[in-house]
């Protein structure tokens, strides 16, 4: 068996610090599994990763691929080319042979598709290396035609030729099928070290990633689903409420499976409409609760979110955003809830709404949002989207003892109470929860109806008034605490690209790479969607334009929404839009070729 | 990691930001609310309505049972009958059209030291409400479910309801309803409630009785409540009140309350139908089936404080 050591001592080793690497087959083949092993061994050799997947709308078969970018620095985006390619049929070779930079190398399947097939333009323009994959996989493990085993077996070619650290890796493949009946075990290293110890692999290029800069650091790796729920624990939430869709479904799913473990529970609900009455009801109950969906399910959450905004109910809604309108493309990325997040709902009812920019800042969104909406009594849509919530990230380990939060109903009584204390500053009051004892014998109701202080109904217009002003001012006090947002590059210059959500990553990498060709163009992230974070007008200044890229249509007005949304506080024409709907994640050079494009 | 505003928790615990030390009366002390201090707005309702006397029959259940204020919690979604928790000096809830029973879900689930008690109409509950009627009653919520029945739409002004019998005229009716109505009782039993009985406005002690067996039922009890409308429906229920000529006739002390297909037949016929418990059965209740599955995995993580069990989550992900 060979070692790290001598790959080391082989000749022809280039060192790098980072790389693309594309694997295309389809979905019943495990390339999320090999996928998943080499974003973990990154987290677990101090070096960023950032993943990119897609999943086929149908349930089983259909063409899937894995993108893991490693970098011994800083990793933006998962990357604009691929350094390689892994092609497990003909079909994959042919739709994703565009994707590999010139001169960037083909590992395919010999078994699924012939030399002769390639054409001599391709066999000039890209390194091939044909592997008889499936059948040496089936060599190494025995077993029918059926595949099995075939990803390992790529995932120990893999690991020979980036140098990869193979004690590490078989760690990784032991602790992934423990549990399991030992001999899968020894089945998976059997595959792994066939090819791992594949001698022709040494045929193109042998590569080794510079040391990591995250040196001392534990990493955790995760996806974006997973640190949203993970933070919803952290924060102290208990009590969630669901239906199944996607993407939300892994939080969900992940909710229920966990929260009893912390005395709490997740109610699988009959309808959207359901669970998100069954967390208000817990909200009110005195916990923070949780429900979440994605698109069509939040559309028919907004009469509720409607009454939490009025009745003031603390709640969190987390949209994992997807390709809308109505049922839309399932399982491709779009920001396009934007408009239905703020303003979904008749009449006025203000809410909080935050957008996560990656795989870490899903876990810190989710505790801020249950403390936003503790503090100001209000419902918090956090706004993820495709591109964060199934890609897998190394992130520095929080400190979990410091983060854990106690949010558990105060029950002690209380002489008075009004919950809509019309004095109270800023207009920030909260609920007592049922069972809390009130001296002065008068209760509180929570209600929809335009409400006194102490919630009992009105049809006075100075009440409706003086009520709608308190749930907007004390969100507008919330905004006056947000902080100014930091502008990623010079404060001045020709062009300021605003991102929201997952386009952080490419956005900033646009940044850097467009600077280093001589451009004046800087970045500002917005997290905070409603209400937005003061100083925007101040950071706009500092620029002749300022493009808003999101993955939506441009509209009636020539901008997607969040530039609509900004454009209503800011009134100015030189913020315009770089849109697009094409249900894939942004392309660093697609940024820049249409910002540079549009100043023209 | 981007700039957070808000990552410390907000100082205080609980909700009673507010809270100071107040001296009180210890429990054992506490007299049994009047109703005086059990009642709070007047109620919207027209004279002569039903739903006063349903009003004044939880009262009555509140001051018999000797429940304290703090502990009563009352909950409804939209109709006239839905108006409910205004009426009474206690914690309450005005909930969103048809969507009271799983709000009430959310509060039982997750304070099992609190019996709910929902309140609300046949539209709210079995037209725009219909799911969740079906769901909470096959899960066996712990709550107490009292629709109060008038087969009319009242808030909106006199359209049909989903219990509005054939040839009811209204205004969405003019030559009189056509849709066969919804049997409520059938719908119970068929969904799965554990607890189904049914009472008229017009015999209070009747009422209070099946509120208090409902109470008692641990489970989703559901009670059919006929309640006059006097705007819109008057009438209605006459073959059912022996004041206007009809007759109460109460389930039959032969009726074996478990037998479910005993319990369907004895709701075939509702003009006027039989009153009283037709159907009641224990089963585990979805509360208890999640306290099992909580003791079951805390009693995996005895020892462990939070912090450390999500550690143990975050320790796999390495």
């Amino acid at each position: 068996m060979s070692t790290a050591d001598d790959i080391n001592a082989a000749p022809q080793i280039s060192k790098i610090s980072e790389a693309v690497i594309r694997i295309a087959g389809n979905s019943q083949d495990g390339i999320q599994a090999i996928g998943g092993f080499l974003a973990r061994l990154a987290g677990r050799s101090e070096q960023e990763v950032m993943t990119f997947m897609t999943i086929p709308s149908t349930i089983s078969g259909g063409p899937s691929i894995f993108q893991v970018r490693i970098g011994s620095g800083e990793v933006l985006s998962s990357g604009d080319e691929a350094d390689l390619l892994l092609a497990f049929y003909d079909h994959s070779y042919l739709a994703h042979l565009n994707s590999l930079k010139p001169g960037g190398i083909v590992i395919y399947d010999s078994d699924h598709m012939k030399a002769d097939d390639i054409s001599v333009e391709n066999l000039t323009k890209y390194r091939h290396l044909g592997v008889p994959i499936s059948s040496l996989t089936i060599e190494a493990i025995g077993g029918t035609g059926r595949d099995k085993g075939k990803n390992v077996f790529a995932l120990g070619l893999l690991a020979k030729m980036f140098g990869l650290n193979v004690p590490k890796l078989h760690k990784l493949l032991a602790e992934r099928f423990t549990g399991k009946d030992p001999k899968i075990v020894e089945t998976a290293l059997n595959a792994f070290n066939a090819g791992h110890n594949y001698e022709l692999i040494t045929a193109t290029e042998l590569f080794q990633f510079k040391p990591g800069e995250n040196v001392g650091q534990s990493q955790v790796v995760m996806s974006g689903n997973e640190a949203l729920t993970f933070g919803l624990i952290a924060a102290g939430v208990r009590f969630g409420a669901g239906y199944p869709i996607t993407p939300w479904s892994d939080i969900m799913e992940l909710l229920r499976r966990e929260l009893p473990k912390y005395g709490g529970q997740f109610q699988q609900c009959e309808d959207e409409i359901a669970s998100i009455s069954m967390a208000i009801g817990a909200s009110w109950g005195g916990g923070v609760a949780v429900t979440g969906s994605s698109g069509p399910g939040i559309a028919l959450k907004t009469e509720a979110i409607g009454w939490a905004s009025m009745a003031e109910m603390p709640l969190i809604v987390v949209d994992v955003q997807r390709g809308g309108p109505s049922t839309g493309m399932p399982t491709n990325i779009e920001q396009s809830d934007i408009n239905i997040a703020c303003y979904g709902g008749h009449g006025d009812s203000p809410r909080v709404v935050i957008a996560p920019a990656s795989v870490e800042d899903c876990f810190y969104t989710a505790i801020e949002a249950v403390n936003i909406a503790r503090k100001y009594s209000t419902p918090v849509i956090i706004l993820s989207d495709q591109g964060i919530a199934t890609r897998i990230e190394a992130f520095k380990e929080p400190d979990l003892k410091s983060l854990m939060q106690d949010i558990s109903p105060d029950l002690s009584p209380v002489t008075d109470h009004k919950p809509y204390d019309l004095s109270a500053p800023d207009g920030i009051t909260r609920h007592i929860a049922p069972g809390t004892r009130v001296a002065s014998g008068k209760y509180p109701v929570v209600t929809g109806l335009e409400h006194d202080e102490l919630g009992h109904p009105t049809g006075s217009g100075k009440l409706h008034t003086q009520m709608i002003s308190k749930r907007r001012n004390k969100l507008k006090k919330l905004a006056s605490e947000f902080p100014v947002p930091k502008i990623y590059g010079p404060s001045e210059g020709q062009i300021l690209l605003v991102s929201w959500g997952s386009a952080q990553g490419p956005v900033q990498e646009a940044v850097k790479l467009s600077r280093e060709q001589g451009h004046a163009i800087s970045a500002v992230h917005v997290r905070y969607i409603t209400p937005l974070p003061p100083g925007l007008e101040t950071i706009f200044a500092g620029f002749s334009h300022v493009f808003v890229v999101e993955l939506n249509d441009e509209g009636f007005s020539g901008v997607g929404q969040l530039g609509a949304l900004i454009r209503s506080h800011i009134p100015d024409p030189k913020i315009r839009g770089i849109t697009k709907v094409d249900g894939l994640t942004w392309k660093v050079k697609e940024i820049i070729n249409r910002a540079l494009e549009l100043a023209k | 990691m981007s700039e957070i505003a808000i990552l410390n928790l907000p100082a205080s615990r609980g909700a009673n930001t507010n809270a100071t030390p107040v001296p009180l009366i210890p429990d054992a002390d506490r007299k049994p609310l009047t109703k005086k201090e059990i009642s709070a707005d007047h109620p919207t309702w027209c004279p002569g309505c039903g739903d006063f006397s349903v009003l004044a029959l939880y009262f009555k259940l509140i001051e018999k049972r000797k429940m304290h204020h703090e502990k009563i919690t009352t909950v409804a979604g939209i109709g006239c009958s839905s108006r409910f928790p205004y009426f009474v000096q206690a914690h309450g809830a005005h909930y969103i059209h048809g969507r009271a029973l799983p709000f009430a879900s959310g509060v039982s689930l997750s304070r099992p030291d609190l019996h709910v008690f929902v309140f609300g109409g046949d539209g709210d509950a079995f037209s725009i409400g219909g799911n969740h009627f079906t769901h909470t009653a096959r899960k066996n919520v712990k709550l107490t479910y009292v629709v109060m029945d008038n087969s009319v739409y009242g808030l909106t002004k006199n359209q049909t309801s989903p219990t509005s019998p054939i040839g009811f005229k209204s205004k969405t009716d003019v030559w009189g309803a056509k849709d066969q109505p919804i049997n409520p009782l059938k719908q119970a039993i068929a969904a799965g409630a554990t607890f189904v009985a049914r009472t008229s406005h017009t015999n209070p002690n009747h009422v209070l009785q099946m509120m208090e067996a409902a109470m008692d039922h641990d489970g989703f009890s559901f009670i059919q409540c006929l309640s006059e409308c006097v705007e819109f429906y008057p009438g209605a229920f006459d073959t059912s009140n022996p004041r206007k000529g009809g007759k109460y006739e109460l389930v039959p002390e032969s009726h074996d309350v478990t037998d479910e297909y005993a319990a369907y037949k004895l709701s075939e016929n509702l003009h006027p139908g039989l009153f009283g418990v037709f159907y009641k059965n224990k089963r585990a209740t979805k509360n208890a089936n999640e306290a099992e599955i909580i003791a079951d995995l805390q009693g995996k993580h005895a020892g462990l404080e939070p912090w450390q069990i999500l550690k143990k989550n975050f320790d796999r992900m390495k």
